[in-house]
């Protein structure tokens, strides 16, 4: 883990309505995040750790304060740079997965490296590669629906590395997994953390906070703890 | 991997596609009938009006061709004083007139015209040869079944009844030399042509070297409408119309059709255009989780956009294709039902099809499907994403 910050967000803020209920979701959040830090954010339901994580993002706007990405403040960013800057810098790992369910595995690995206009041969190449790292490697060409939870997980994770971010941003990755197959997508996020990428997870999941170097506590939208632990990876 | 995209949404729910594909054909029809319709008829007037070159044509004052009974008096001259005029090429005379045909017992009537065959635009020899001689004729399928007779047949022919002395001005045995198509007759109508002079002398006095109608075919060059006003200034007492004339009096007179027919074809393009808009809403709304990962994930808004906008172009593509080919069944169909009103000239088409109105409907139902699906793949492309995630997780 390098010293330099990575991640930079200042007092950030996030009030949203509900009905006629004004929800404070993120009260005043400053977090800097290194990079090659690997951070669960872990709290109850409804305490404000998925919005947080979408701020970080760009897929949401902070009410107030800042979010910086290697320098550059995604909170200012017009919605165009900020689709470009998620496409290049920023991969997203999500509970239920989200694949395009008419698109094999390596096409949906393919998707943001199409995007990115990588060409054909080498976004083939690349996809192929990121799949067998994430141990999925004779399943290419199964559509979602012939893939199993767990491996279905796995091909949005090799999504989320197509274009090699820096940053990669988990929203209860092992929520719709059962306890073994949990278990290997942790080792394969230490795996990716190992090998470089910042993560920062929002978890329920006792074992996938273990095994985080930082924990960020949060509750009622504020960070109530903070600490690095010895037992992460 | 936009268009494979666009594909796999629109074989999901193959039924509902496939009804909406079926949903659009029949817009599609409609559209092109209505397309064919607004300018079939004026088309196929304007063709049957230059089928044989003749530009102008001369009736007797204040009347239309054939509009009336009415004739143009001492024909010889107007033919002379026609052919004086600089760039005339060819004048041809008809007399309108009845021939009565007298078989045994029974008589056969058919519309006559009396023509000059060297010069004559009414109509094309199918079997056998014009008149060459005074006592010979010409006459279609219909005149030539309800007679019974053949090509090289005589018959007692008579014409200018006179219903007060309740007798012919004139009788001719006639000999049939040719089967023909008459151009400006129906397709039931018994039809015949004999040499003006024959019918003219049938016809009696009040048939004396007169003609219904002058057809008069410009000389290649020469400027049409310098060619009628000169008709007009050597012949005041007659009415010179030209094809142009004709065509824009044929306009006024369809016009109440060519508006029917525009908003047939504007509501039928309008109901398309709802339905691909309707399918593609109820397509994106029940995918809107994956299309917020695509736009969380990086694919820019416009390439979302693209992609669903192409999923209402492939509908009303495919749609457009089935659409044109029963259009054309249709129109066939409701042509032959309309071109059988009595009296209408067979040559007159309903429903025309010339590739360009098949291009033209295919451009509005292309332009229908781009503008349904702008909408709502905008309106998904929008969608904030953080809180559609949320209420997708919630839902």
């Amino acid at each position: 883990m390098s010293d330099a910050i990575l991640v930079e967000a200042r007092d950030l803020r996030r009030e949203y309505h509900m009905g006629d209920e004004l929800v404070r979701a993120v009260r005043g959040v400053s977090l800097d995040v290194a990079k090659g830090d690997y951070v669960a954010i872990v709290g109850p339901s409804g305490c404000g750790k998925s919005t947080l994580l979408n701020l970080l993002g760009g897929i949401d706007r902070p009410t107030a304060g800042s979010v910086s990405i290697g320098g550059e403040r995604v909170d200012r960013m017009r919605d165009a740079d900020a689709t470009r800057f998620r496409l290049l810098r920023i991969g997203f790992v999500f509970q239920r997965f989200y694949l395009m369910p008419a698109l094999t595995a390596i096409e949906n690995v393919e998707l943001p490296m199409a995007e990115a206009k990588m060409g054909r041969h080498e976004r083939v190449t690349r996809a192929r590669e990121l799949l067998a790292y994430v141990g999925l490697g004779l399943r290419y060409d199964h559509r979602p629906a012939q893939l199993s939870g767990g491996e279905q997980q796995r091909v949005a994770i090799a999504r989320a590395l197509a274009n090699a971010p820096e940053l990669l941003l988990a929203d209860e990755p092992t929520g719709e997994l059962d306890a073994k197959t949990g278990t290997e997508m942790i080792e394969l996020l230490g795996q990716v953390n190992r090998d470089g990428t910042t993560i920062i997870v929002v978890t329920h999941d006792e074992d996938l906070a273990r095994a985080a170097r930082r924990v960020v506590h949060m509750k009622d939208g504020v960070v109530i703890d903070d600490r690095r632990q010895d037992s992460g990876v | 991997m936009l268009l494979r995209l666009a594909w796999a949404a629109l074989t999901r729910h193959r039924s509902r596609t496939l009804l909406a594909v079926l949903g659009v054909a029949v817009s599609a029809a409609m559209l092109l009938d209505m397309v064919m319709l607004s300018s079939g008829m004026r088309a196929s007037f304007r063709n049957m009006l230059l089928a044989k070159g003749f530009q102008l044509r001369l009736a007797p004052k204040g009347t239309l061709p054939f509009d009336t009974d009415a004739t143009i008096p001492d024909a010889t001259n107007v033919i002379r004083t026609l052919h004086a005029i600089p760039g005339v090429q060819t004048v041809s005379p008809v007399l309108g007139g009845q021939l009565h045909v007298s078989l045994g017992s029974r008589t056969v009537t058919a519309t006559a015209i009396g023509i000059d065959p060297a010069v004559q635009g009414d109509y094309d020899i199918t079997a056998g040869r014009a008149p060459a001689s005074p006592d010979e004729f010409v006459a279609n399928d219909t005149f030539i079944r309800d007679a019974r007779v053949s090509l090289g047949d005589t018959v007692a022919a008579a014409a200018g009844y006179d219903p007060q002395l309740r007798a012919f001005a004139g009788r001719r045995t006639l000999r049939l030399v040719g089967r023909a198509h008459f151009l400006y007759m129906a397709g039931d109508q018994r039809a015949a042509a004999v040499p003006i002079a024959t019918l003219q002398a049938m016809q009696g006095e009040r048939a004396r070297d007169r003609a219904s109608l002058f057809m008069i075919r410009a000389a290649t060059g020469a400027n049409v409408d310098t060619v009628l006003a000169s008709v007009e200034r050597a012949l005041p007492n007659v009415s010179a119309v030209s094809t142009e004339t004709a065509m824009r009096q044929v306009d006024e007179r369809l016009s109440y059709f060519r508006q029917l027919a525009l908003i047939l074809g504007a509501v039928s393009l309008a109901v398309g255009f709802l339905l691909v808009t309707t399918l593609v809403s109820v397509s994106v709304n029940e995918r809107l989780g994956e299309i917020v990962v695509m736009r969380a994930i990086g694919v820019a808004r416009g390439r979302v956009v693209a992609q669903i906008v192409l999923e209402g172009v492939g509908i009303m593509i495919v749609g457009a294709v089935v659409g044109l080919a029963l259009g054309l069944v249709t129109a066939r169909y409701l042509n032959s039902i309309l071109a059988s009103f009595p009296g209408l000239p067979a040559a007159i088409d309903f429903f025309l099809f010339e590739p360009h109105d098949a291009w033209s409907a295919l451009g509005m139902l292309v332009v229908a499907g781009i503008l349904a699906g702008i909408y709502p793949s905008w309106r998904g492309a929008s969608l904030p994403i953080a809180t559609t995630l949320r209420d997708e997780a919630i839902g």
